[in-house]
């Protein structure tokens, strides 16, 4: 009995030895990132060519994940926000100056990409992937047609048809739900009139009543059919039609938001090292080729498109077809709006 | 506890008093400062975080405000500003606290029979049983809580189950509704009650229930008069362990009510995360606890009235 205690303490105390050395191991990298969204080829890869553990945890809105790191010693080295959050994270003095443009691999970034308004000179972050977020019809049960036509609207989840009531999914991102509204009733964006916004509320509060849920695991939902339709980003709607090919990536016609998610450095980020690496990594034409046949978006590196699957070059879902509505790229919001818009979105949660 | 030099009676009863205390203390000292260092010391940051102004991204500003404490029950209109009821929570209380009942009484429903028949075997077959109960713990509850949402799904065992043997043409939608969440919390809960009924009823002196058959007593009657007062206890200790975390469930309604029909859990949990309002969540959090332990309170004092009034 006492030699098996004995035993038994020395092992957890050696557990615990080990445990905590790793933690502090030079050769890790936690990554935090969107769920479903890191091909696992390319931590893979990049494992092996670095000799670098990495670890993922994952989120589900630009939101969240600011919530977490803005606390502080969250422990990640790399996130993934999107377009207007990096300037967010970069006000908030959140992360750290890497100066990726004087990187090896930046000479692959494409032009479209090096100097965007979020970070002009890229001193903090590296194009991840790019893409709209449309609305995903399965056309077994509501036909919405395969090229774009006037059905091609908001209103399929704003005011669904009879078919696909009760059977809606939308995007649990604030601004992205609320872009649409705006956009389905022809309001600017980032709107601080009043009567405009009330109109907004109402409109919500009423789709509410033909949404079943406002979650993020949208590919599993569209092909274990739980919803007919959701409101959705076009690599997971390319996903989710490569299980059930019925599945249309609608360009809704009054305008959809364009977005372009890229890899910072934490200004707490206990391993800056491996993380320069990781940003460095991915620049590189074959390793962005691995992101995008993962995840089914653009990516932004010249010349990865030779180390691309087939699927993706001739896929609607990631080359808009012809008569579709540019994707608008929205800038933060003024402080007042986002609380309003804050206020709208906890009302429609509730 | 003897000491080499002599002493009078009186100090050396004094001394071995004050050593005695002294000892007390330092046995009770480890739970103190365990009790003050992950109970009352983030309990008070709680508390503080409360009664100030939420930053822009998260965290705090270190200016006094009761506006989170206002913010339990009280909404200043999105428009106009003007302060009236906040629907959004009243609907989230309203919502936990009929499904934290629903499930006690459900669980009470399903746990007092299986109690009693566990209570009633044999002594050697009543670990097997008890065993049973317990293998779900073995399992994470939210793979569980996944595996629920397999089972209730449109296209899934149930819905399916119904429509070959004809009982409904359409799959019925119940995943990510109230409903779906009553299952999944009477599902987890479930052990919470049996465990603790059994606990009194295996104490149940099976030859008081004889007697009253003795005495004429139906089986109806013999389990009002006789056997609930007597595993009364029991039914308390699992009412209270099943509706204390129900009430605050959170992985539950997260998964099963599908980003809507939140309860207060993810109402808080929220705060912290996307609504970025910490104070408010702090309030809320105690004053979730705050109720929960006034409810306790006029419980306990209850059943020991009943107890002593029983005994009297």
């Amino acid at each position: 009995m006492k030699l098996k205690a004995t035993v038994s303490a020395i092992a957890l105390g050696l557990g615990l030895a080990m445990g905590g050395g790793s933690a502090m191991a030079e050769g890790e990298l936690h990554l935090f990132n969107w769920g479903n969204y890191t091909a696992p080829d390319l931590i893979e890869a990049f494992e092996k060519a670095h000799g670098v553990e990495v670890t993922i945890d994952d989120y589900d809105s630009n939101e969240a994940m600011l919530a977490k790191v803005k606390v502080g010693s969250s422990g990640y080295d790399v996130t993934v926000p999107s377009d207007y959050m990096v300037k967010i994270m970069i006000e908030e003095g959140l992360l750290l100056q890497s100066n990726p443009h004087e990187m090896e691999n930046f000479q692959h970034i494409g032009d479209a990409f090096r100097s965007p308004y979020w970070d002009p000179k890229r001193e903090y972050s590296v194009p991840w992937l790019w893409g709209t977020t449309g609305i995903s019809v399965n056309t077994n049960f509501y036909d919405v047609g395969g090229a774009p036509n006037d059905r091609w609207s908001w209103s399929i989840v704003m005011d669904p048809p009879e078919e696909l009531r009760g059977k809606i999914n939308m995007v649990s991102e604030m601004n992205d739900v609320i872009a649409a509204g705006l956009f389905y009733l022809g309001k600017d964006q980032c709107n601080d009139n009043r009567d405009d916004l009330r109109e907004l509320n109402d409109l919500l509060q009423s789709a509410k009543e033909h949404w079943r849920t406002i979650e993020y695991g949208i590919i599993e939902k569209l092909t274990s059919l739980d919803v007919y339709a959701s409101h959705n980003w076009n690599g997971a709607s390319m996903r989710a039609r490569l299980q059930i090919p019925e599945i249309v990536y609608v360009y809704p016609k009054e305008g959809l938001v364009g977005w372009a998610d890229n890899v910072v450095i934490l200004a707490d980020a206990p391993n800056v090292e491996n993380a320069r690496l990781f940003l460095n990594f991915i620049m590189a034409p074959e390793n962005a080729a691995m992101m995008s046949n993962f995840a089914r978006y653009a990516n932004s590196v010249d010349g990865s498109e030779q180390h691309m699957e087939a699927a993706m070059s001739d896929a609607p879902e990631v080359n808009a077809p012809n008569g579709t509505p540019t994707p608008t790229f929205i800038p933060p919001c003024p402080r007042e709006v986002t609380e309003l818009y804050t206020k709208i979105w906890n009302n429609l949660l509730k | 506890m003897s000491t080499s030099v002599p002493e009078t009676g009186a100090t050396a009863a004094q001394s071995a008093e004050r050593r005695a205390v002294r000892t007390r203390w330092l046995l009770v000292s480890p739970a103190v400062v365990i009790i003050g260092c992950v109970g009352i010391l983030p309990l008070s940051i709680i508390l503080l975080y409360s009664l100030l102004e939420p930053a822009e991204y998260a965290g705090v500003v270190w200016t006094f405000s009761p506006e989170a404490w206002m913010g339990l029950v009280l909404e200043r209109d999105i428009f106009d500003d003007t302060l009236g009821l906040s629907s959004a929570h009243l609907t989230i209380y309203t919502r936990s606290i009929l499904q934290a009942l629903f499930t006690t009484v459900l669980t009470l429903i399903f746990g007092f029979p299986t109690a009693y028949f566990i209570a009633t075997r044999p002594a050697k077959e009543r670990n097997i049983w008890l065993f049973l109960v317990t293998i779900p713990f073995w399992t994470n509850l939210l793979i569980r809580t996944f595996a629920i949402m397999l089972i209730v799904r449109d296209e899934g065992l149930v819905n399916h189950a119904l429509i070959n043997i004809g009982l409904i043409e359409k799959p019925l939608a119940i995943l990510y509704t109230d409903v779906a969440v009553a299952i999944g919390l009477v599902y987890a809960y479930l052990p919470f009650m049996v465990l603790p009924l059994y606990a009194s009823m295996e104490k149940l002196d099976f030859r008081l229930v004889e007697a009253g058959y003795d005495l004429y007593a139906n089986r109806r009657r013999v389990l009002r008069r006789v056997i609930v007062p007597l595993v009364k206890p029991g039914v308390i200790a699992g009412c209270i362990l099943v509706f204390i975390p129900s009430i605050g469930a959170y992985v539950t309604p997260r998964l099963l009510g599908g980003g809507k029909n939140m309860m207060l859990g993810n109402l808080i949990a929220n705060q912290f995360g996307t609504s970025r309002n910490w104070p408010l969540g702090s309030a809320m959090a105690l004053a979730l606890m705050g109720l929960v332990m006034i409810a306790l309170v006029i419980y306990v004092r209850n059943v020991t009235a009943a107890g002593q009034k029983s005994h009297g």
